[in-house]
Formats: C-alpha cells, sequence, structure tokens
C-alpha cells in the first residue's frame, strides 16, 4: 500500500485539470485512470468546443465556471503548447420562435458574463459562415475550439512533471475507511484506502471523485450519497478536412427546450475536420458507446439543414459519446454541477455531473476543488513548479524552410508515416516515447495525430505497428487498440 | 543555364534540395513504372519516378496470388513477380526510381509563363513548368519537371466512410490492411473473420485467411451479386465451402474491446436493412472490401478537377488532365480490373507527356479497353476455369461429347482435370532468415485437397537468404508427386 494526500480518480479533463493545479503544491499526488491513458473516457468523446457561457442558467456553477474558464482558456492553452482556434460561434434561427429563443440565450449569456455576444441579420451571417441556412442568428465571438485530447494529455504530463503519480489500467473497484495502525505507525490523517482490480492500494486523505460516467458509483464505494447518473448517449460524425471550405466557426441550431444537449451541431476542429453532432438519447448503460443507423440518418439530415453543402461521401468516421447527466430523463434539460466535499463523508470531494461545459470549465473546477482543501489543511506552493510545456513538434504545420532544416537535424523528419495528416516518423517516435508509457495505437493516435485522416489508418497502421513490432520490441499479439483487452492482432502468421 | 544554376542558389539559401527533371511520375506502382519506362523510351532524356514506399511495386507486392501478367506478358504472374518485370523493364529504360519520398506538392511555375510554354509546346523550355515539393529522408526537396504524370493508385473505403453502426472495437481491418500485414508483416488478424464486400481482395483474403489457419465464417455482399470475378468466387469461396450472403448487409458492429460479433441483415430492393432478418455472426475480424476510391490528393494540389462522384482524376482522350502537362493513369484516375491495363494505361500517359513536351502528336487511350471477363457466381452446372481471370464458364456438352463455353483450349483441359482431380497453383509465403517473409507459388499445380496441409507444412520452414525471384526454395510432396517452391520475388538481408 502506498500512500499519498490526494487520490484523484479519473484522468478525464476535470481529473487531469485537478491534478495539475494541485502540483502547485507540495502534495503527494496520484491519479487512478481504469483506461489505458488520459482522455479515455467522454473527454474524447464530444464537440471539443471552449464553450462561452451563455447556454447555462444564470448563478449556476456552470454559467460561473463556464465563463471563467473560458476566460483562462487561450493563455492555458498557450502555457501548455496545444491547440486552439478562437473561431467564434453561430446560434442559427430558422424562424421567430427561434429568434426569440436567441433574444433570450442573449440575455442569459449577458447575465452570465459573456462577452460580445449580439443577434445577426442574414446577411451578417452569410458574411460570418458563408452557405449557412436560416433567417438570423446570435454570434458569439468569445467561442472557441481546441484538440481535448491533447489537452488532458498536456495536463496530465505537466502534473507529472510537477510530480503527480499516474497509474491507468487501475479501474477502483473497492474504497476503505479507518486505517489502522500498520507497523506501529498511526495514520490519523489518512480516511480512505482505494483499491484497484490490479490489486493496488492507495491510502489518502482527500478522495476526489472525477470518475464522470462512473462518479456516482465512487462517491457511494466512498461512503457518500448514492448519486444516479443518467448516461445520456450522443452520436456524430467526423467529416474530412473541409472545414477550410464549408465551416470557419461552430454552428448551432437555435436552443430547444426540453433536449438533454445543445441540439446538432457543425463544429470545425483545430485539424480542419468538420464535425457532426451530437445526438441525445438516454442508454441504461455507461459504456455502450455504439452508433445506431437512425440516428446517423438522423444527424445528417440536421446538420444538412444547417449546411446545405454538407455531402455524405465527406465522412470518414463517427463515435459516440456519453453525459454523465444529473437530470433524468422525465426532466431533460441541465442540472447544475455538483462540486463539494460531502458533509457526511470528510475527505471525500465530489465532481458530479460535469458534463458540457466541464471541459472548458476544468481549470476553474480545478480551483474549487483547491480551495476546498486549502480550508482543511494550509498549502504549500512549490517553489519549482514548472507551469509550461512544451509540445511535441508538428511538421506539417512548419514551414518549408523549418521543416527543411528538420530534416537535415533528423531524417526521421524526412519519412512520412501518416499520409492523410502528413505526420513523420520522428513524430511517431516522439508520441511513443510519451512519458507515460502509453503504448496504445490510442496513445499513438491522440499524440500524433496519425490514422485520423480519411483512410482511417489504412497507410499508416502497418508502419506504425512495423515500429512498435521491429525498433520497441512489442509483440504483434500485445499490440493493443486501447487498454487491455483491444488486442489488434492474434499474432504471427507464421 | 544560368538561369537554372540562379534558381538552384534560391532553393539552396532556403535549405531545400532542387533538381530537375524532363518528365516526373508520382508514383511507382504498375501506372507510373509503365508510364516512366515509356516516357524514357520516347526520348526524355530525365525521368524522375517518386515513390513514398521503400520499394517499386505498389500493392503489388502485397498481392502474392497469381491472375497478373495475362494480357501484358501473356503469362500467369503473381503480383509480385509483374511488379519486379515491370520495375526491371523501368531501370533497363534508364529511369532514376526514387523511393522514400512522399509527394507533397505540385505547384505550376510563373502562371504567364506557363501558359507561354503551353500554347506554343516549345520543344525546350529553359524554365520547366511544374515544381513538385517532396520530403524524404534526404530532405525537403523541390523538383522542376517539364511533365508529370500523377500514378497515385487508390485507397480503400473505410468503415468509417460507409458509416456502419456500432461500437468501435479492435479488429475491423480494410482488406488491402489485412492482406500488408498478414503477407508482408507476418501479422495475423484474428481466427474468426467474417468479410463485408466480394470485390475481388476481400474474395482472395478470404482465400488467404483460410490458408493461414483462420475460419472464414461468411462473406457479405450487399448487391444480389458477388462483386468480383467468377473466377475468385470459385477459388477462393467455392473451394474452401466459405458461404456468401448476397443481399445483405453488416448492420451493427459489437464487441467493447476487441470485435466480438457481427449482426447481419437482409436488404431490401432500395437496399434497407428488412427489419426481423437481423442475425449474430460470432467473430473477432471484420474484413471490409467495400471499393477502392481514387487517391488523389497531390492531384488537387496542382488544381486539376476530379469527378465529384468517383474521386478520380478528370482527363481528355489522351489522358492529359484540365492542367496542360499533367496527365494521368490507372486507379488514380478510374479504378480499374486488371493491372495489365494499368500498365498499358501508363504507357500511354508517359509517352503523351513526352509528345507534350516535344510538341508532337499524343496518342489516345481506347476506353473500351477491357476484357471480357466472368463476374458474379459461376453459373449453374459449369466449371469455372481459373486458370485466369477471364474465368470462363466451361460447361460439358454431352450431345457433341466437348466441352464448350472455353475460350481458349487450355479451358477444357481445366474442365477436365477439374473432373477428375481438381489442382491450383499454390500461392503463400514462407520465412526467411531475419524473420521477414517471402512470397512463393508451387511451380505446377497441387491438389486442391491439399492446398491448406501444404501451407502448413511450408510455414515450418525457413529460407536462406538470398533469394532471387524464379529460386526453388522448397520442394513439397502432393501425392506421389515431388513440386517445387519457387520465390516470386528477390530477397536479400
Amino acid at each position: 500500500m502506498t500512500k499519498h494526500d490526494v487520490v484523484i480518480i479519473g484522468a478525464g479533463g476535470v481529473g487531469c485539470a485537478v491534478a495539475r493545479e494541485l502540483s502547485r503544491y507540495n502534495l503527494n499526488i496520484i491519479v487512478l485512470e481504469k483506461e489505458c491513458d488520459a482522455a479515455g473516457g467522454i473527454s474524447g468523446r464530444n464537440s471539443a468546443v471552449v464553450h462561452a457561457g451563455f447556454n447555462n442558467a444564470p448563478g449556476s456553477l456552470m454559467a460561473k465556471l463556464c465563463v471563467e474558464g473560458n476566460r483562462g482558456f487561450e493563455a492555458l492553452c498557450r502555457e501548455l503548447d496545444i491547440p486552439y482556434k478562437k473561431t467564434g460561434k453561430l446560434l442559427v434561427a430558422f424562424d421567430e420562435t427561434d429568434m426569440n429563443a436567441l433574444q433570450e440565450i442573449m440575455q442569459q449569456g449577458i447575465r452570465n458574463g459573456c462577452e460580445g455576444l449580439r443577434l445577426v441579420d442574414a446577411d451578417e451571417m452569410e458574411k460570418l459562415a458563408p452557405g449557412i441556412g436560416g433567417i438570423g442568428g446570435m454570434y458569439s465571438p468569445e467561442t472557441a475550439v481546441f484538440d481535448p485530447f491533447l489537452y488532458c494529455i498536456a495536463l496530465a504530463e505537466n502534473a507529472l512533471e510537477n510530480g503527480v503519480t499516474f497509474h491507468f489500467n487501475s479501474e477502483v473497484v473497492a474504497i476503505e475507511h479507518d486505517m489502522i495502525e500498520e507497523h506501529g505507525e498511526e495514520h490519523s490523517d489518512d480516511r480512505f484506502v482505494v483499491k484497484t482490480a490490479e490489486g493496488g492500494a492507495y491510502a489518502c486523505r482527500f478522495l476526489i471523485n472525477c470518475a464522470g460516467l462512473s462518479s456516482g458509483n465512487i462517491s457511494e464505494m466512498a461512503g457518500g450519497p448514492a448519486y444516479q447518473i443518467y448516461p445520456c448517449r450522443g452520436e456524430y460524425f467526423i467529416l474530412d478536412k473541409v472545414a477550410e471550405e464549408l465551416l470557419p466557426m461552430p454552428v448551432y441550431p437555435a436552443p430547444r427546450k426540453g433536449i438533454g444537449g445543445l441540439g446538432v451541431h457543425l463544429t470545425p476542429t483545430t485539424a480542419g475536420n468538420i464535425i457532426i453532432g451530437p445526438s441525445a438519447e438516454y442508454i441504461s448503460q455507461i459504456d455502450d458507446l455504439s452508433t445506431t443507423r437512425p440516428v446517423m440518418d438522423e444527424l445528417f439530415a440536421k446538420a444538412k439543414a444547417l449546411m446545405p453543402a454538407l455531402e455524405r461521401k465527406y465522412i470518414i468516421g463517427s463515435y459516440a459519446g456519453i453525459r454523465p447527466k444529473l437530470a433524468p430523463p422525465e426532466e431533460g434539460g441541465y442540472r447544475d454541477f455538483i462540486i463539494q466535499e460531502e458533509a457526511d463523508c470528510p475527505g471525500l470531494i465530489n465532481l458530479i455531473g460535469i458534463e458540457s461545459p466541464g471541459l472548458t470549465a476544468s481549470v476553474p473546477i480545478a480551483r474549487m476543488v483547491r480551495g476546498i482543501i486549502g480550508e482543511r489543511m494550509p498549502l504549500e506552493e512549490k517553489k519549482d513548479f514548472v507551469a509550461k510545456r512544451k509540445g511535441p513538434i508538428r511538421f506539417r504545420d512548419l514551414s518549408e524552410e523549418e521543416q527543411a532544416e528538420l530534416i537535415r537535424e533528423d531524417s526521421e523528419f524526412g519519412e512520412i508515416i501518416c499520409r492523410c495528416q502528413k505526420v513523420t516518423k520522428r513524430e511517431i517516435r516522439n508520441a511513443i516515447e510519451n512519458p507515460f508509457g502509453a503504448r496504445s495505437i490510442s496513445a499513438i493516435k491522440y499524440r500524433a495525430w496519425a490514422t485520423t485522416g480519411r483512410c482511417n489508418g489504412g497507410y499508416c497502421l502497418t508502419r506504425i505497428v512495423d515500429m512498435l513490432v521491429n525498433e520497441y520490441g512489442v509483440k504483434p499479439e500485445e499490440i493493443t487498440y486501447r487498454s487491455t483487452g483491444s488486442e489488434l492482432f492474434s499474432g504471427k502468421v507464421k | 543555364m544560368s538561369e537554372t544554376k540562379n534558381r538552384t542558389n534560391e532553393y539552396e539559401t532556403r535549405g531545400v534540395v532542387h533538381e530537375t527533371c524532363d518528365v516526373l511520375v508520382v508514383g511507382a506502382g504498375p501506372g507510373g513504372l509503365a508510364a516512366a519506362k515509356s516516357a524514357r523510351d520516347a526520348g526524355a532524356e530525365h525521368v524522375l519516378l517518386i515513390e513514398r514506399d521503400d520499394r517499386a511495386g505498389g500493392i503489388l507486392n502485397q498481392c502474392i496470388h497469381d491472375g497478373f501478367g495475362i494480357v501484358r506478358y501473356r503469362k500467369q504472374l503473381t503480383g509480385p513477380e509483374y511488379a519486379l518485370r515491370a520495375e526491371q523493364e523501368a531501370e533497363a529504360s534508364g529511369i532514376e526510381l526514387l523511393t522514400g519520398c512522399h509527394v507533397l506538392r505540385i505547384d505550376a511555375q510563373d502562371e504567364r509563363e506557363r501558359a507561354h510554354t503551353h500554347v506554343h509546346a516549345r520543344t525546350h523550355t529553359s524554365a520547366r513548368a511544374y515544381v513538385v515539393t517532396a520530403v524524404s529522408a534526404d530532405g525537403l526537396k523541390q523538383i522542376e519537371a517539364g511533365a508529370v504524370v500523377i500514378a497515385t493508385g487508390c485507397r480503400e473505403r473505410t468503415r468509417g466512410a460507409i458509416a456502419i453502426p456500432g461500437s468501435r472495437p479492435a479488429g475491423v481491418f480494410t482488406a488491402g490492411v489485412t492482406q500488408n500485414f498478414v503477407n508482408i508483416r507476418n501479422i495475423m488478424p484474428g481466427k474468426k473473420v467474417v468479410i463485408f464486400g466480394s470485390g475481388d481482395v476481400g474474395m482472395i483474403m478470404a482465400r488467404r485467411l483460410s490458408l493461414e489457419g483462420a475460419k472464414v465464417e461468411a462473406v457479405i455482399e450487399i448487391f444480389p451479386q458477388p462483386a468480383g470475378l467468377s473466377r475468385n468466387v470459385s477459388q477462393c469461396l467455392y473451394d474452401y465451402q466459405i458461404p456468401i450472403f448476397c443481399s445483405h448487409t453488416v448492420s451493427k458492429i459489437i464487441g467493447k474491446k476487441r470485435l466480438e460479433a457481427v449482426e447481419i441483415s437482409e436488404l431490401d430492393e432500395s437496399m434497407q436493412p428488412i427489419k426481423g432478418t437481423e442475425r449474430l455472426i460470432a467473430c473477432d475480424t471484420l474484413v471490409l472490401s467495400v471499393g477502392l476510391i481514387p487517391e488523389n490528393e497531390v492531384a488537387q494540389t496542382a488544381g486539376i478537377k476530379l469527378d465529384a462522384r468517383t474521386n478520380g482524376m478528370i482527363t481528355d482522350e489522351y489522358l492529359q488532365t484540365n492542367v496542360p502537362g499533367i496527365f494521368a493513369c490507372g486507379n488514380a484516375r478510374r479504378i480499374m480490373d486488371l493491372a495489365d491495363f494499368v500498365s498499358e494505361q501508363g504507357e500511354l500517359a508517359g509517352r503523351n507527356a513526352v509528345a507534350y513536351l516535344n510538341g508532337t502528336e499524343m496518342g489516345e487511350w481506347d476506353e473500351a479497353r477491357t476484357s471480357s471477363m466472368a463476374k458474379g457466381f459461376p453459373e449453374e452446372g459449369v466449371v469455372t476455369c481459373t486458370l485466369c481471370p477471364t474465368g470462363c464458364q466451361v460447361r460439358y456438352n454431352e450431345v457433341l461429347g466437348e466441352y464448350e463455353g472455353n475460350k481458349c483450349k487450355r479451358g477444357a483441359v481445366f474442365a477436365e482435370q477439374e473432373r477428375v482431380d481438381p489442382r491450383r497453383i499454390l500461392t503463400t509465403t514462407v520465412k526467411v532468415t531475419g524473420g521477414k517473409l517471402l512470397p512463393v507459388r508451387s511451380a505446377e499445380p497441387v491438389s486442391k485437397q491439399k492446398l491448406p496441409q501444404l501451407v502448413q507444412e511450408l510455414s515450418k520452414i525457413t529460407v536462406e537468404l538470398s533469394v532471387k525471384c524464379g529460386d526453388i526454395v522448397a520442394e513439397i510432396q502432393d501425392g506421389e508427386k515431388t513440386v517445387a517452391i519457387v520465390a516470386t520475388a528477390d530477397c536479400s538481408l
């Protein structure tokens, strides 16, 4: 058993932000994550938008933390050296009811402290986002897009550099109370022993529940309230890199009451793809990430209404995410985030119902957690905290002169491994040699952005596998797509 | 000359490697190899052939089965044998082959100069019309070329593109990727396989995976007939008792981490799944053979117009694109049935590129240049001759006492042999020292029934290097007969 001041359960956006925030202080921190990498759950399955904060009820934590998160996001992305693009966002009205809804949401946004919101007529809309349908809209200049995978990875790497321990493939299966004496020492400060399926045991004073869809179970396991989480699935399509021609900014429909999300929208990604989605469908299992034919058809039809130029041939993939909602199906809409130390379970800090805009709000959420801990014990700032992280080189984003220079320094920059995204061998190597030792294809994918293009890895997968087998000594049957159980191959042919 | 020198200096200041050539060919598959050779043969002095893989041959290298070369060489060759021949011919003609080099972009030089050059088709142009930007381990290159042939081939349609519903587990591969892993990289994707799509690659992989010990549960095809050649229905599916479900689709992919099953459904006439016809097939691997798409990212950088439906480059009858001096051939232009025709088309594109430079007359491509190959299900009660891709449907006429339906004499011999003792050419791989795989074939047909056993026996041997294509690397016992196993590629340490 190891002893820690803080155990964080979950390495999604919130868990990683909490880990990084707390790594500013002299604390012994460990993060336990059941997946093989950061962003393995819902943080990697969303629209990748930095929200402005007008969607949420005034006075709610959601509204407050989202607006706060939005204001700091660009600087944070610069500090962490990850892609961010302040695109602005357009909400589109198709009729007068929609226009009234936009009026309302703009007023709500203004009360929440969002800046620059304004209504636009069809002419201005045509200038902002040519080819988008509708009679008018609302423009939000502060909305942005980012890379949620690299966001979580960067936070985690920075936390690691500042002394946080990460254990992946570590699913929490039990949480015990009341530390007994061990080796004659008394650990009166320790309140929990967290046990994982792999046999790990981690004693801690503070247990921070960032477990997303499993946060209800974790709370109950730890002796806290049994929150009911309602999984609400959202399906997405991902389109080829046509954003530059077709979509300069996220385009959403005017909000309609009662649905569990923001409505099917179109979002450009930082890499230039377009995402369509999400649907909103309450489901019974927290891990049913299936896409379904009726929803896929509906998604496309709704997106086509927003953008008539859309064509099915642009589709290169689909995925689904699941919102960890506190609002039950019969209620719909949103319930506010729960972020609190449980009164009847001291030391358990629950973060429950962190759905959208959870990623935007993740750093303010982390600061709230730090505030809670700070009230219980004095927090001493580290003198050697390193705030800046240097992200890996992205060959495709460099000028020709810089590319030529890189190849001269390291000839592996001259070998293109992923043809769709122009990822070089050196970048794949950097991804394979990540500080967490994550060797899954998904770990390489999200770090180097290989396999994400229109050929779905048809070209680069063989070459990445070659590197893993021949240069890193990984056996073919050991290569996984994600965590253990997702092995890609049965073994050698002969 | 001094102009060129100035430009070289300009490139060098930017750290860019500068080269020039008369005709530049992108892609060294069968189309590109033939284009480069014919450009050289037609008198182009410096022909540069650029290939992103570490060797020429393109996708032929992983097509270890036979069925290539009937039209062009009047011989039944495997993919690697065909590739080697095409490469040797190209090299003998004096072209320069640059492998491990990835073309990023093609730009036109100064627009005015270019227009002038092309309208008058000057014999010698001091400034070459196009600049091709490419990267390789040697550096970032910018190569000036007078004319360009784009032979970039195709890529496979993916699960993402056809949007199969369900989860996203490991174990879903396209047929070409599967072929690459199995035949080149010695990696087996799984043991219980369903194949979606009955194109030729799909059926060939059904056979290949069966021979290597996997159980192929079914082939699923959305159309009422198999998409590929009757020859392959016969020799890849029927030979191995692999069921094919036509007018069916994979309606759902099931499995949390690794694929656990696929749900298939029957399709109605409007290609919609019929409710109530769903059934599950347990499997760990789904191989997709659902179509090929011309690979035209490089073409697009040059402003070449693509067909909105097929994604192929649009050309005139001379294989010239809308950008004068840039020619297209092979699968990048339109998906073709036979590598032989890709080579023929490449040959014409290369020749026309030189004619363009010289201002001489170009040749026309005959769009009707295809061969009649039997496709879909073989007819009832016939023998499908599998000796070549034509797949003649041979029937015994009892009244006349002879075989009919065969286009050549060999069809009758095959049909007779099929009646008494069916035999097949065996194509597989063997290990070589160092762990790589070498593609091989049997020197003569072997007993059909013994194919799986012979593949298993050959899996146990390791061949000493180096080996040349055509070398006998092993002998196997087919009943009384000793049959030589021949390397179908060169292989050295």
